[in-house]
């Protein structure tokens, strides 16, 4: 029998959490440099589930790229749709009807929705809370129901089409979401006396992980991550696009840096989204969801174009390089998660474990879109 | 050391509070489906794989123009087509008759572009969501000869 190791003092060990970790919500995977059980040193590998997306964006037309990019984040799909879509109409110059631009941003606000749902409860779960899941998800649930009956999928939607949308919406959906509204609101209170008021929770939240807006900038963080630090940036205001100056809504903003900061972000995002989307339903206007001059092919004109879209979890950016063809010469996308991130491996330095996948948790993250 | 107790104060009320909630959770009616015992019907727009619509005479209504095969971003519609002669108000004419339509399961991404870029309404999405196999072969569907199977 061997004798049990000893550690000298002073000597660190390596910890590798993932690439199958539940806690990391997907292939990532951590080198964690330990000390005890105090972090000395992260480093995030990735690259598990790296599709090509980019690629396949320069092999692949405009319409044919689409299905694409509902895979890039499951959870919010229809916000990276949005942005490819408008980047497209503008640099075509193709007009959009209002109905469509309001069942978009109707859409995409429901999508946000139940985006934050599923990090919600999958966030108590990670920190030791099971109910609050499902109760999430049944919440959920209905959106996902709204959202199938009207777009014909549950998560890779693939519902917008230069010039417009690929089906209306009915009375159904439109009475469907009018009595979600209420029901949500109801949730959003439950959700706060029993999550967000548990002193449980406060105590493993307060204070953790504290980023600061300096180094939000540094990494380019965005979304609930930078509004959390104080950083009162939204695309949907600070470069509006679509619908969104028509809108009456509110940015919410926390100055502690710390997790429960982005978690109280969050949980004030989704009522902001049940206002926009209570808004969008009574101003619904009529007429056709589809563009009426509208070319064929899209070929884009020779040039660089970029969009930015606020999606669930920050600022996606979307920059396609035509060379006239009828496909991309080069495209980028600049995604959310793949900027927070990398917060990460500065953050947690001097962490105890724990703290490290409370925080992580904070971040949001949804691995196949960081990859692409 | 006020901080101390009003924290066990208000940290045993909010434990209260959260359970009195998971309490009243407890005996609300159960929402999950008992699947497989139960089954929802799928939406109307449910988007499955795609499938052939056959006209008044159980003949396919596609005339293997093949916008499907160039609209579909991942490849997986191979379309193939005999001319034959037909008689049309006494007179014979050459006419395109579909003899193959494979669908490769296996590549779909179920985007929709294949229906929607169809001018002749010959192609429509299936309800079938119990597809689960482990056999690739599974995949491989002869929309034909599933056509002809639905007639009879």
């Amino acid at each position: 029998m061997s004798a049990p190791i000893q550690l000298q003092p002073g000597e660190t060990f390596i910890l590798n959490v993932g690439p199958q970790h539940p806690a990391t919500h997907g292939v990532l995977r951590v080198k964690m440099e330990m000390d005890g059980e105090y972090i000395v040193k992260a480093e995030t590998v990735l690259g598990y589930v790296h599709r090509m997306h980019e690629k396949m964006g320069e092999n692949r037309t405009y319409a044919q790229y689409l299905p694409n990019l509902s895979r890039l984040d499951y959870l919010g799909a229809l916000g990276y749709t949005h942005g490819h879509v408008l980047l497209i109409e503008r640099a075509a110059g193709i007009e959009v009807p209002e109905r469509a631009e309001y069942i978009r941003a109707i859409t995409v606000e429901l999508n946000r929705l139940a985006s934050h749902l599923f990090w919600f409860g999958c966030y108590v779960m990670d920190l030791g809370g099971f109910s609050p899941l499902m109760y999430a998800l049944e919440d959920r649930e209905y959106i996902l129901d709204m959202l199938e009956a009207v777009t014909g999928a549950r998560l890779t939607y693939c519902y917008y089409r230069f010039g417009g949308l690929y089906n209306d919406v009915d009375d159904d959906f439109i009475e469907a979401a009018n009595r979600f509204i209420p029901r949500m609101r109801k949730s959003l209170k439950k959700y706060a006396a029993l999550v967000t008021g548990n002193i449980i929770f406060q105590k493993r939240l307060e204070g953790i992980g504290h980023i600061s807006a300096e180094m939000c900038r540094k990494y380019g963080a965005t979304g609930a991550v930078a509004r959390g630090s104080g950083i009162d940036f939204d695309v949907r205001k600070n470069e509006p696009y679509s619908v969104y100056p028509e809108f009456d809504f509110d940015i919410p903003v926390y100055h502690e840096c710390d997790s429960m900061a982005r978690f109280k972000v969050r949980m004030d995002e989704m009522e902001q989204s049940l206002r926009i989307i209570e808004q969008g339903l009574a101003k619904l206007p009529g007429g056709p969801i589809m563009a009426e001059k509208k070319p064929k092919n899209i070929k884009l004109p020779v040039g660089d174009f970029y969009q930015a879209v606020e999606t669930a979890r920050g600022s996606f950016g979307i920059r396609i390089v035509s060379d006239g063809d009828k496909n991309a010469y080069r495209l980028k996308l600049r995604s959310p998660t793949y900027s927070n991130m990398h917060l990460f491996d500065e953050a947690c330095e001097g962490m105890m474990i724990m703290d490290a996948l409370a925080f992580m948790g904070s971040l949001d993250l949804v691995i196949p879109e960081i990859d692409r | 050391m006020g901080g101390y107790f009003s924290d066990i104060f208000n940290g045993s009320k909010s434990l209260l509070i959260g359970m009195g909630i998971t309490f009243r959770e407890f005996f609300k009616p159960i929402v999950t489906v008992q699947y497989p015992y139960q089954t929802i019907k799928m939406s109307a727009r449910f988007r499955g794989h795609i499938e052939l619509i056959a006209d008044e005479e159980g003949k396919p209504k596609c005339v293997s123009c093949g916008m499907c095969e160039r609209a579909c971003p991942s490849g997986c519609i191979t379309l193939g087509s005999v001319s034959v002669e037909i008689e049309v108000d006494g007179k014979m004419k050459k006419k395109k008759v579909l003899s193959k339509y494979d669908l490769d399961f296996t590549k779909c991404s179920l985007c929709g572009q294949c229906v929607e870029n169809c001018n002749f309404g010959a192609i429509e999405f299936s309800k079938e969501y119990n597809l689960a196999s482990s056999n690739k072969e599974d995949f491989h569907f002869n929309l034909l000869k599933r056509l002809e199977e639905r007639n009879v």
